[in-house]
């Protein structure tokens, strides 16, 4: 059976356009209003990442860490996250989501139960930030038994053979990191060297669907839309921020961003 | 239950993916750090059959640092305790006042080797940043130190000296603002930057390469210490006990380093873990009260934590020992129960404080009175042929304001 996340891809190539993946933190700030955001930006994106936030995140920058610590400050468990995509996917039952975070949540809840929670919940995929290539391997076989997408991180420090491996042990989907930075930074690389680095994956396996992050914002988005997708997570989550500290409403802020950033990629 | 294997370096002990025991350690880390790390992973592989290599650290450990350190019988406190002989290996006699000299000097000449300007680290109690400033001036390169807000507030004398040498300090604010974040931030940095910049994790913590550089430095404790047992006693005592505290555990790895294949019943080795103010639920102790094992710091290890996997707040009056998680190898040590691991409460540590510097001419930090609290516990308990030695692995001069705010005096 083709995944919803192969069919969104398939839909945007249609449409001749990258896809568009946003990051939106589960439970930011609560529980109701993350899984409001979603809805509300639903319509405009492709594909919703959703974080699960954790305390000791070593690979996210201020914004995304901002966002966790709010989440987790208001409460967030990580069976209430399995709740809100159930939630969610009720009224966008084909809309692919893909839930990231690290190892150590889907450690202590145990992989196994961690799999079947997100197939209750219709998890489309999962990103583990820190399980990489090859100890990831194991844990990728379970998901893809349970069809659940494994979707792997390549960065510019992959080397070439490393890329090839990484490449022939991937699902529907692999995660193009822009440059060396955590989440958030600003994209200190050029879109074309980061488009050159984006060929040499497609090239090794042309159908692929690569999706590029990390730097993406409402600024550089219009840069790179030569690629399969691509993900903006920290601008999004600092707009969430924004809204929260001036006391507007986070999810209309939200669903405005997404909205033009949508209109940039068409 | 685990096994140790005999004749292979404790660090070494590792399987294919960097696990102790299949259970503790690995490389639990973001894909941009892959290359960087199996660079440095090569790169130390060499150096560390590297005959010049070697011959460099043992000329700046001779000359720089100060090897050996003193090995002393503290009388007093033997005569007062009424029990078993107790010594101190006193580490804080090394230049810069603490055990985190071996480990900066090692990833200084690494960073140079490596071609690399800039080093950064972690630190919580401010020594191993003060001694990476240090290393760093000695050699050089320009360096960064990543550390809590709390802890420059209540390390003052620590992060003046960093200044003095010339690092940054970059005071972290997320979470705890204890070294628990520090290491974080400095990962985060590290990540942005592994191009240019050579990374020094402070303690036995961290992917396997920075536990393996750690305690392949602070072995250079183990291996002075064993000579001077020959010097003293003819050879190793029938009866030792080392006793050390643990944070990370970078100085237990390096005081035990020569000693794991021993006997326990000739050597025990025993960890003294933070066990944080007595009227506290609060610690950092996480093998004495039996932490479930996490994912920190991109290893597998005993870790305070909750059940959906969320680092556990830590208390503890020591900042080096305030940390959630510890070294997988002394996960191994316990599961393998080559050594023996308890707590001591802040109140203990200052009594022992209290007690060691009233008796000796020693002022211990409040990290190794954690150790002192231990021995003096069990000393009186013991026989007169049994040998105590304890790591006094910092000098207190940092912690004289903490120490004159709680007791009342400084010595």
């Amino acid at each position: 059976m083709i995944s919803k996340i192969n069919l969104a891809f398939s839909q945007c190539k249609k449409e001749n356009r990258p896809a568009l993946l946003t990051y939106t933190v589960a439970g930011d700030n609560t529980k109701k209003k993350s899984l409001e955001i979603l809805n509300a930006i639903a319509p405009y994106v492709d594909i919703l990442e959703i974080g699960i936030p954790h305390n000791t995140p070593v690979a996210d920058g201020g914004q995304i860490q901002t966002s966790a610590y709010r989440a987790i400050k208001n409460g967030i468990k990580v069976k209430d996250i399995f709740k809100i995509v159930k939630q969610f996917k009720k009224n966008n039952l084909n809309k692919p989501v893909i839930l990231m975070g690290y190892y150590n949540t889907i450690f202590q809840l145990g992989e196994r139960s961690f799999l079947k929670h997100c197939k209750r919940s219709d998890v489309d995929g999962l990103i583990v930030v820190d399980l990489p290539w090859p100890e990831n391997k194991n844990f990728a076989n379970k998901c893809k038994k349970q069809s659940i997408n494994f979707i792997q991180l390549l960065s510019p420090t992959t080397s070439d053979i490393r890329m090839k491996n990484i490449i022939k042990d991937s699902h529907d989907m692999v995660y193009y990191i822009s440059m060396l930075s955590t989440t958030g930074g600003r994209l200190k690389v050029s879109a074309k060297e980061i488009l050159k680095n984006y060929n040499k994956i497609k090239k090794i396996n042309p159908k692929q669907n690569v999706v590029i992050g990390f730097g993406i914002t409402e600024k550089t988005i219009s840069s790179l839309t030569k690629a399969d997708g691509l993900v903006v997570g920290s601008a999004l989550c600092k707009t969430i921020s924004g809204a929260l500290s001036r006391g507007t409403n986070p999810v209309r802020t939200a669903e405005n961003m997404v909205k033009k950033l949508r209109s940039k990629i068409i | 239950m685990l096994k140790l294997k005999k004749g292979v370096l404790l660090i070494d002990q590792h399987d294919k993916n960097y696990m102790y025991g299949g259970k503790f350690g690995g490389n639990f880390i973001p894909e941009t750090l892959k290359k960087p790390i199996e660079d440095l992973t090569n790169l130390f592989g060499r150096l560390r059959y590297d005959k010049n290599f070697i011959k460099e650290r043992d000329y700046y450990f001779k000359n720089y640092v100060g090897a050996p350190t003193p090995f002393i019988k503290l009388e007093n406190l033997t005569k007062h305790l009424g029990g078993a002989q107790v010594y101190a290996k006193v580490v804080s006699k090394a230049n810069g006042g603490a055990h985190k000299i071996y480990n900066a000097v090692v990833h200084a000449l690494i960073c140079k080797r490596a071609g690399k300007k800039y080093i950064v680290g972690d630190t919580g109690a401010g020594y191993a940043g003060k001694m990476l400033s240090m290393a760093a001036k000695k050699f050089g390169l320009k360096c960064k130190i990543f550390m809590g807000a709390k802890d420059i507030k209540r390390q003052k004398p620590n992060c003046d000296a960093m200044r003095k040498n010339g690092a940054e300090i970059v005071p972290v604010y997320s979470g705890s603002q204890t070294l628990v974040d520090a290491v974080s931030e400095c990962m985060r940095y590290w990540v942005s930057n592994c191009d240019t910049t050579h990374m020094a994790v402070g303690s036995t913590v961290g992917p396997n390469i920075f536990i393996k550089i750690c305690a392949w430095s602070t072995a250079q404790i183990s291996r002075e210490l064993i000579v001077q047992l020959k010097e003293e006693f003819g050879g190793v005592p029938k009866k030792l006990k080392l006793i050390n505290c643990v944070g990370g555990g970078s100085s237990a790895a390096g005081f035990w380093n020569e000693f794991i294949d021993y006997n326990k019943s000739q050597v025990e080795l025993i960890g003294v873990e933070a066990g944080g103010p007595k009227n506290s639920k609060l610690h950092a102790a996480p093998l004495t009260f039996g932490s479930k094992i996490g994912i920190l710091h991109g290893a597998a290890q005993y870790v305070i934590q909750d059940k959906d996997g969320q680092i556990g707040e830590t208390s503890s009056i020591s900042a080096g020992l305030d940390y959630p998680g510890i070294s997988p190898l002394h996960c191994f040590l316990k599961d393998t129960k080559r050594a023996r691991y308890t707590s001591a409460s802040d109140e203990e540590a200052l009594q022992a404080y209290k007690l060691v510097s009233k008796l000796e001419d020693l002022s211990p930090s409040l990290e190794p009175s954690h150790a002192f609290a231990e021995a003096i516990k069990i000393a009186p308990k013991l026989s007169k042929d049994t040998i105590i030695c304890v790591n006094s692995c910092g000098d207190a001069k940092k912690d004289r304001a903490i120490i004159t705010k709680r007791l009342g005096f400084f010595r």
